[in-house]
């Protein structure tokens, strides 16, 4: 079970969280026009990457923020974790 | 009855409490401290069982974890377990324990008729025999397999037994608690770590339980024994005996089962049986020793062949001889030690070593006690069949490969020794990178993963002076980073006798003309020619070599098969054993019963169980519950003899005619608050919501981003910047995530907060033509009329004192309301309604009515809305605002969300207005056509319409548009129905929605 370190609430077990996927996907923006390939991006193509990943958690059973948390997706290890708000550097 | 192979004295058995116990229906006794496998080998037994695949006689082979044979059925208190080692399970009174794997007895085995065909019976013989024909596999061959084979039966009672589970965190967590395992915890502890010391067995000390070994003028037993109790009064250390860690797992979480009544006849009240452990520990120090290995040689796996370390532990822990006239195989000095153990006990037994000319302090205490020892000896095969009799002895070549004469000698046990294999699956499990030591002929940990070191003889350090000296040292390291004390203690003074080199050798030839089985994996039954086969047959790969023979693949994990299989294949294979490469070890390490892993999520608790405030209520009102996602809710009210059907039928039409009341509190509610609330529904919502008044409720659908419906329901603008939401029973934990995404991560540029109210307020929906006439009683104080309150309307009530909010929404189509109070008064709100509901004729209703109500009025629902469907799917494409972007808008342009013929939602009527139609058929065009039959839709849901009197189901069908009018079939295989039907509108009651506004 993974242990990760929540910006706001510290070291916490994996079971509090739940996983959302590639933290590096950016939503077009409200009523621009996107094209069929860009918005196919946004919502399906991922590139499940083997190796340093950012990903995003929800820290459901604790704080219920969401955080960054740049993960290795082949053993596991994790780097550093972010704040919602905090840019991916 | 006398115990004949129990010493006179000696031992660490408690000799003054006799426990009685039964083996196979035979009554034994032991002594309090035996285990299943000291007290019977004290009695004489050493058939236990019967092999797995040929049904040969099995004894006992080792003394602990590592035992790969006497696996028994234990009987305890009523309940039986199986895959039990007889060597782990501690002796408690009344003990009942059968053989397994043998029928009818374990005397007499018909299956051991498989020894004779054995030339029949090959690696692979599964796979290529039982292949053909198909048909033969479940009604012949598999039956046939199942009852010949198996390693006993598990209970299909439930399990009365209570197991725990435990989370804790430490700075070290030590495995184990011989030599290194004692020292390293002792000096962690020493500097202020908090320390988890965990041993297998029920006593602590390991392997200085049995060696003769001087630690600061104490011998190892004392040593130990001092340092436990020691370790046990200090507050930062926990000790704890019967548990084993057995998984190490991502980022330093290790999982440890303890066997906490296993040892006892039954478990003490208020205790659990067993407890998991889930441990975060900061270090581990892995202390988890070495087994020993075997020889390989002829019928090595007949009773009476044992490891020697094992013999020497049934003397000197249990006070039990495995035999009176033993042989000893050995290539090292370890096979020494357990000679001199006997002769100390005046038995004589006769060594066969296959070095030359070993020299060592051990071998010279051997030779002045005057035992026999033959140099340049090895066991050809052992002679016996259900124990050993004699042993074919012979002179090996100096290259190991030519047998002298065959003699044969008389014994009754053979004790075997092919030196020690490092313990390392937590190591391998941890992801560390093992790496092969020649010296050894084993791996052993190489680089870590995670933060683990191995110690001691898992380390591959065999004396006990370099054992304890780094295993001090490594403890007061990795404690002095944790706690930043450093107590400095001096190491003890070690005496112990040194040992000189091993010999490689760990297979003896076959003698010309004779094709003795030599077994690697005892409990598999996986011989040396096996590995031949498999590799014969083109099998390279070690892990395709293991699957095919099922080598090491058996509940012991092949703790005594592994290496010596890996030797053969580098040999055959011409390859060094490094290169050929060890299988995965994978938890657990030991067997780990399913109760300790489920803990206490059985039955009621494997989820939590949510009730309404007016459960209680609905329970004396004869409500038949239903689970609807975690909450239970009332399916129907019974009233005589009725049945779901009737009562259903009866609620459903008391809503039409009358009124009823239903428990929503289920539904899910999130207040959102904050200046651009408005926006962020417009944004969420498909449809506009930046000019919803305040006391207007508005319907609303929510979709993901790849167009999908997500979820429904009503949203309430209280005040200016106050919005009380409500979704689904099954949807109210992911849309709020879904909120809480956007929020944080993609505008967080907007001012709004939003929190789960969902147990906050009860609900009651009251919906029927008479529902108005209950608002006015029930509210006197507030104007209900159409006027005052209209259809999606709001208002604040006082409800008899009691704050009320009122909605004007239906989901049942009728004039109805949903009155909402703090979930104290729940039950209070519903006692009045259902009071001044009497002069109404006002009947609670359930979700099965509901349903009906729902149905016939097509409004769709979780069977519609099952993640597949789109607005347009559902005819809800109406509510899609064109004027603005919300989530999920651009993908409703996709090609084949726009076709003509895109699926939509109709309504199915039976030709014969009678029929049933099961939920989930297939509508085709042709009942008659060939398979596969093309489908059109399929029936998402069905009820009998109370309005029409007759059945009514919802499809989503394609070309749904153009379907209206069209005869069809329905078809469903499961329940051999073919139904002529009809498509209709889905709105078949009150199809222009005026009673909703009536």
């Amino acid at each position: 079970m993974l242990y990760i370190n929540c910006p706001h609430c510290g070291m916490r077990s994996q079971n509090e969280f739940s996983y959302g996927g590639d933290a590096s996907v950016k939503r077009p923006e409200l009523g621009k026009e996107v094209s069929d390939q860009e918005w196919n991006n946004f919502v399906y193509n991922r590139k499940s990457l083997r190796g340093k990943h950012w990903e995003l958690w929800q820290h459901l059973f604790g704080c219920r923020q969401w955080i960054k948390v740049e993960r290795d997706t082949a053993t596991h290890e994790i780097f550093s974790t972010l704040k919602a708000n905090e840019e991916i550097s | 009855m006398p115990q004949d192979f129990r010493l006179k004295d000696g031992g660490l058995i408690n000799r003054d409490k006799k426990i009685s116990f039964k083996f196979n229906g035979k009554e034994y006794f032991g002594y309090e401290g035996d285990t299943l496998a000291s007290a019977l080998i004290a009695n004489g037994v050493h058939l236990i069982g019967r092999s797995f695949k040929y049904h040969r006689p099995r004894g006992f082979f080792g003394a602990g974890v590592d035992e790969p044979y006497a696996i028994i059925q234990l009987y305890r208190n009523g309940e039986t377990e199986p895959n039990i080692k007889a060597t782990e399970q501690e002796l408690f009174e009344g003990l009942e324990a059968k053989s397994v794997n043998c029928w009818p007895s374990v005397n007499f085995d018909i299956g051991a008729i498989n020894n004779y065909l054995k030339i029949f019976l090959p690696a692979g013989f599964y796979y290529k025999t039982f292949m053909w024909p198909k048909s033969f596999w479940y009604r012949i061959y598999e039956p046939f397999i199942r009852k010949a084979a198996g390693l006993g039966t598990a209970s299909i009672k439930h399990d009365k037994e209570r197991y725990e589970h435990k989370y804790e965190y430490c700075d070290l967590l030590v495995t184990g608690s011989g030599p290194s395992g004692l020292a390293s915890a002792y000096a962690a502890a020493k500097n202020g770590a908090r320390v988890i010391l965990a041993e297998d067995k029920s006593r602590f000390g390991g392997s200085l339980l049995t060696s003769e070994v001087n630690i600061g003028n104490q011998s190892g037993k004392e040593w130990a024994d001092s340092i436990i109790s020691e370790l046990k009064e200090m507050p930062n250390v926990t000790v704890k005996n019967r548990s084993q860690v057995f998984g190490y797992y991502d980022h330093n979480m290790l999982v440890m089962s303890e066997r906490i009544s296993d040892h006892l006849p039954q478990t003490k009240k208020f205790h659990p049986k067993q407890r998991l452990w889930y441990i975060r520990a900061k270090e581990v120090l892995i202390s988890s020793g070495s087994i020993e290995r075997p020889i390989v040689f002829g019928n090595n796996d007949t009773p009476g062949v044992m490891l020697s370390s094992a013999a020497k532990e049934y003397i000197k822990v249990y006070g039990v001889v495995v035999g009176k006239n033993p042989l000893i195989f050995t290539n090292n000095d370890s096979g020494y030690e357990t000679a001199i153990e006997f002769k100390k006990n005046g038995i004589n037994p006769i060594i066969l070593d296959t070095r030359k000319d070993p020299n060592s302090e051990i071998v010279d205490e051997a030779k002045d006690l005057g035992i026999s020892i033959k140099n340049s000896y090895v066991v050809v095969a052992a002679q016996g069949y259900k124990k050993v009799k004699s042993a074919d002895i012979a002179k090996i070549s100096d290259d190991k490969e030519q047998l002298g004469a065959i003699e044969n000698i008389k014994c009754d046990c053979i004790c075997v020794s092919g030196f020690w294999t490092p313990t390392i699956h937590l190591a391998s499990q941890s992801g560390n990178k093992t790496k092969f030591n020649e010296n050894i002929d084993a791996f052993v940990p190489g680089i870590s993963k995670q933060n683990e070191k191995t110690i001691g003889a898992a380390n591959g350090i065999f004396t006990l002076d370099e054992t304890l000296k780094s295993s001090f040292t490594i403890g007061q390291e990795l404690s002095k980073k944790i706690t930043n004390n450093d107590n400095k203690f001096s190491f003890p003074n070690v005496v112990e006798k040194k040992s000189t080199a091993h010999d490689k050798f760990w297979c003896v030839p076959l003698p010309k003309g004779k094709n003795y089985k030599r077994f690697l994996d005892f409990q598999n039954d996986v011989a040396v020619s096996d590995i031949e086969i498999a590799l014969k047959e083109g099998y390279r790969s070690i892990e395709h070599v293991k699957r095919y023979t099922t080598l090491g693949m058996a509940t012991d994990q092949g703790k005594t098969s592994n290496l010596n299989g890996l030797q053969l294949v580098s040999k055959i294979e011409n390859k060094v054993v490094p290169a050929v490469g060890h299988t995965t070890f994978r938890p657990p390490y030991t067997p780990v019963s399913i109760g300790a892993i489920v803990g206490r999520e059985v039955g009621k608790h494997s989820k939590p169980t949510r009730k309404s405030p007016m459960h209680s209520w609905h329970e004396k009102n004869n409500a038949v519950f239903v689970d609807a996602g975690v909450w239970l809710r009332p399916r129907y009210y019974k009233r005589g003899n009725e049945n779901l059907f009737e009562a259903s039928k009866r609620e459903a039409k008391n809503v039409r005619t009358n009124v009823g009341v239903c428990d929503v509190t289920t539904l899910g509610k999130i207040d959102i608050k904050g200046p651009d609330a408005a926006e962020l529904l417009n944004r969420v919502y498909t449809n506009a919501w930046l000019k919803l008044p305040v006391g207007k409720a508005r319907y609303g659908v929510m979709l993901r981003e790849d167009g999908i419906v997500m979820d429904d329901g009503t949203t309430t603008r209280i005040s200016e910047n106050h919005y009380h939401m409500t979704t689904t029973t099954a949807q109210a934990a992911n849309v709020l995530s879904h909120l809480e995404y956007y929020l944080q991560l993609v505008w967080p540029e907007l001012n709004v907060n939003v929190v789960s109210t969902t147990e906050q307020w009860a609900g009651a929906a009251i919906a029927g033509p008479k529902s108005r006439d209950l608002l006015k009683k029930l509210f006197p104080k507030s104007d209900v009329s159409n006027e005052g309150l209209p259809f999606m309307g709001y208002l604040e009530g006082d409800l008899f004192g009691v704050k009320a909010k009122i909605f004007r929404i239906s989901f049942s189509g009728e004039l109805a309301y949903e009155v909402n109070v703090e979930s104290d008064n729940g039950n209070f709100m519903w006692e009045k309604i259902i009071e001044a509901g009497q002069e109404f004729k006002i009947q609670p209703y359930g979700t099965e009515a509901l349903s009906t109500l729902r149905i016939e009025m097509g409004h769709v629902a979780g069977s519609e809305l099952d993640g597949r469907t789109i607005p347009y799917d559902n005819s809800l494409e109406g509510l899609i605002s064109k004027k603005k972007d919300f989530i999920g808008k651009r993908s409703l342009s996709r090609k084949a969300f726009t076709a003509d013929d895109r699926q939509k939602v109709v309504g199915v009527v039976p030709l014969d207005k009678k029929t049933s139609i099961p939920e989930g058929s297939h509508l085709v065009k042709d009942s008659k056509a060939p398979l596969p039959n093309p489908k059109l839709g399929y029936i998402s849901a069905s009820c009998w319409s109370v309005e029409h009197d007759n059945p009514f189901s919802l499809a989503i069908i394609k070309d749904g548009k153009n379907m209206i009018g069209k005869k069809l079939f329905v078809m469903s295989p499961l329940k051999n129905k073919i139904i002529p039907v009809e498509i209709v509108s889905s709105h078949y009651v009150d199809p222009k929605g005026e009673r909703v506004r009536s």
